[in-house]
């Protein structure tokens, strides 16, 4: 019993990995209707980017985040004012194909400037550390930091999108573009706008996916089926949604891992599946009106 | 003659190949009401569509205020001082009453517009100012829609269709307002269906047939049988 309670607990506290993997996804599906293939490439990329910094200037990952988020927002911008901004339209193919090259040429430049060799983040003793909650059941603090970061990441965004002039801005264009030009909303900006705080939350996300194991520049496309799935458990309505479609996906992946170690991954699918099959709107989708 | 404040001046305007206008011109003055009258497809949202920005012209020019404005974006144009309220009201429904209203202050032009100034208006609309802009009546939807171009503080105000759907007593109120809303000196262009309506507020009528003006003047000159003449083509 107690040994099942602790699975379901990594499986949460995985979850919240995959919940900050999907909030940027759905995001900027929210604002803009694009589907952004490259999301898991650029998770990955992110990873890089911390691991140069990190080696370079000879600090911590955690710390690396004061400059990595930065970075990843400010690529985030220029990629939707100089790229994007051009395929969207009443076509929904030219975003899906684009960032579908995208996705190939992250992951290419990223093996030519890294190689293929699977590189890893150093936080130090922050990773082993563990706390016994009960007997049998174990906390580690480095996925403990990551479920609290992904808590605070979710909140925020959740605090940005219902209670600032940003959100306000974000919600008005996902209504009506037209009208939102008429109101005096640049909407190239609002769009950049969106892809930057995306890839803020992909900096964060991926700098702990660099943390908690080992990546290399091809993992990129499984983050997105990760991120994908828990969006759509979760349902495009509230960013709470998304947390908990990230964890149900974390939990299903550990206990399919429980009862047999090739089934992580197909015990996720399998849930995603089933939530598709019979309920395709997901958990927790916008209240309709 | 003096430059109006608004000057559109022989547009052509096309949505692809089909082309929506054919030279039109047409003048505002400074704290005029203009009304555009028109059976449906004559081209009358596409003048207004233009003249906010979501369309520009492929022949002929736009000046506003002294500037050439036809090939302005719309949320530069705004910030010029021109607020549209689009036929249909088209309100945010993610947003509520007040973050709708909100929403119209964006560009930042600043004048005897305020959320407590619309509230006084439409007291209606403080009462609901929490709920989502879909619980609103189609009245209420109106108010909240003329509202939202209000905040903008607009040198010109577009109403397009205000009418469109909406009971003849609710229609006979808000047009009750106007006189409150122009009487900043602020100019006003009415595009209606609704054409005694129209005339009761304008001081200058253009009729719009088939994308072309058929007929101008000030409301009071205008005859019943020329105007159904322009109107219908016959």
């Amino acid at each position: 019993m107690t040994e099942w309670l602790n699975i379901i607990l990594q499986g949460v506290l995985v979850g919240g990995l995959y919940a900050m993997f999907a909030a940027g996804l759905s995001l900027i599906f929210g604002v803009m209707r694009l589907v952004n293939i490259a999301h898991g490439d650029l998770i990955v990329l992110a990873a890089y980017i911390a691991l140069t910094v990190t080696d370079t200037l000879g600090i911590g990952p955690l710390t690396s985040l004061i400059l990595v988020v930065p970075a990843m927002a400010i690529i985030g911008y220029a990629l939707q004012r100089l790229l994007l901004n051009r395929t969207l339209g009443d076509d929904i193919l030219p975003p899906l194909l684009v960032t579908f090259g995208l996705s190939i040429i992250i992951q290419n430049g990223l093996l030519e400037v890294f190689t293929a060799d699977s590189r890893k983040l150093q936080a130090g003793a922050v990773e082993i550390m563990t706390y016994q909650v009960s007997s049998g059941i174990w906390v580690g603090l480095l996925p403990f930091i990551q479920f609290i970061v992904a808590i605070v990441v979710i909140a925020a965004l959740q605090i940005l999108f219902y209670r600032t002039a940003l959100g306000r801005a974000f919600r008005a264009t996902s209504d009506d573009q037209a009208v939102a030009q008429l109101m005096g909303l640049d909407t190239r900006h609002v769009f950049a706008m969106a892809m930057a705080l995306s890839l803020a939350v992909i900096a964060v996300a991926g700098v702990f996916l660099a943390v908690r194991a080992n990546f290399d520049p091809a993992i990129g496309p499984a983050r997105l089926i990760f991120g994908f799935e828990a969006v759509i458990i979760g349902g495009l309505g509230s960013m709470w949604g998304t947390l908990a479609g990230g964890i149900i996906l974390g939990v299903s992946q550990a206990i399919g891992a429980q009862i047999n170690p090739g089934w992580q991954l197909l015990a996720g699918h399998i849930v995603f599946l089933a939530i598709l099959a019979f309920r395709p709107q997901g958990l927790f989708p916008k209240v309709s009106g | 003659m003096p430059e109006p404040l608004l000057g559109v001046n022989g547009i052509d305007v096309y949505y692809g190949d089909f082309q929506a206008l054919f030279g039109v011109s047409l003048r505002v003055e400074a704290g005029q009401v203009v009304a555009v009258i028109g059976a449906n497809g004559a081209g009358k949202s596409t003048l207004l569509r233009s003249i906010a920005g979501l369309m520009h012209p492929r022949r002929g020019d736009i000046a506003f205020d002294g500037a050439p404005s036809g090939h302005a974006a719309a949320f530069d144009v705004v910030k010029r001082g021109i607020a549209l309220v689009p036929e249909g009201r088209r309100l945010f429904p993610s947003l509520t009453v007040e973050e709708n209203l909100k929403i119209g202050a964006q560009s930042g032009r600043t004048g005897p517009w305020s959320l407590e100034r619309i509230y006084k208006l439409f007291p209606v609309l403080a009462e609901r100012k929490h709920l989502p802009a879909t619980a609103l009546s189609g009245g209420q939807q109106q108010m909240a829609a003329i509202g939202r171009a209000l905040m903008s503080n607009p040198k010109l105000l577009l109403c397009d269709e205000i009418s469109l759907g909406l009971a003849p007593i609710i229609v006979r109120d808000i047009y009750a307002q106007l006189p409150a809303i122009v009487g900043d000196g602020m100019s006003l262009i009415i595009v209606e269906q609704d054409i005694a309506q129209a005339l009761k507020a304008a001081a200058q009528v253009y009729c719009l047939q088939e994308g072309r003006i058929a007929l101008q003047g000030p409301a009071q000159t205008l005859t019943r049988e020329a105007i159904s003449a322009a109107y219908f083509g016959v």
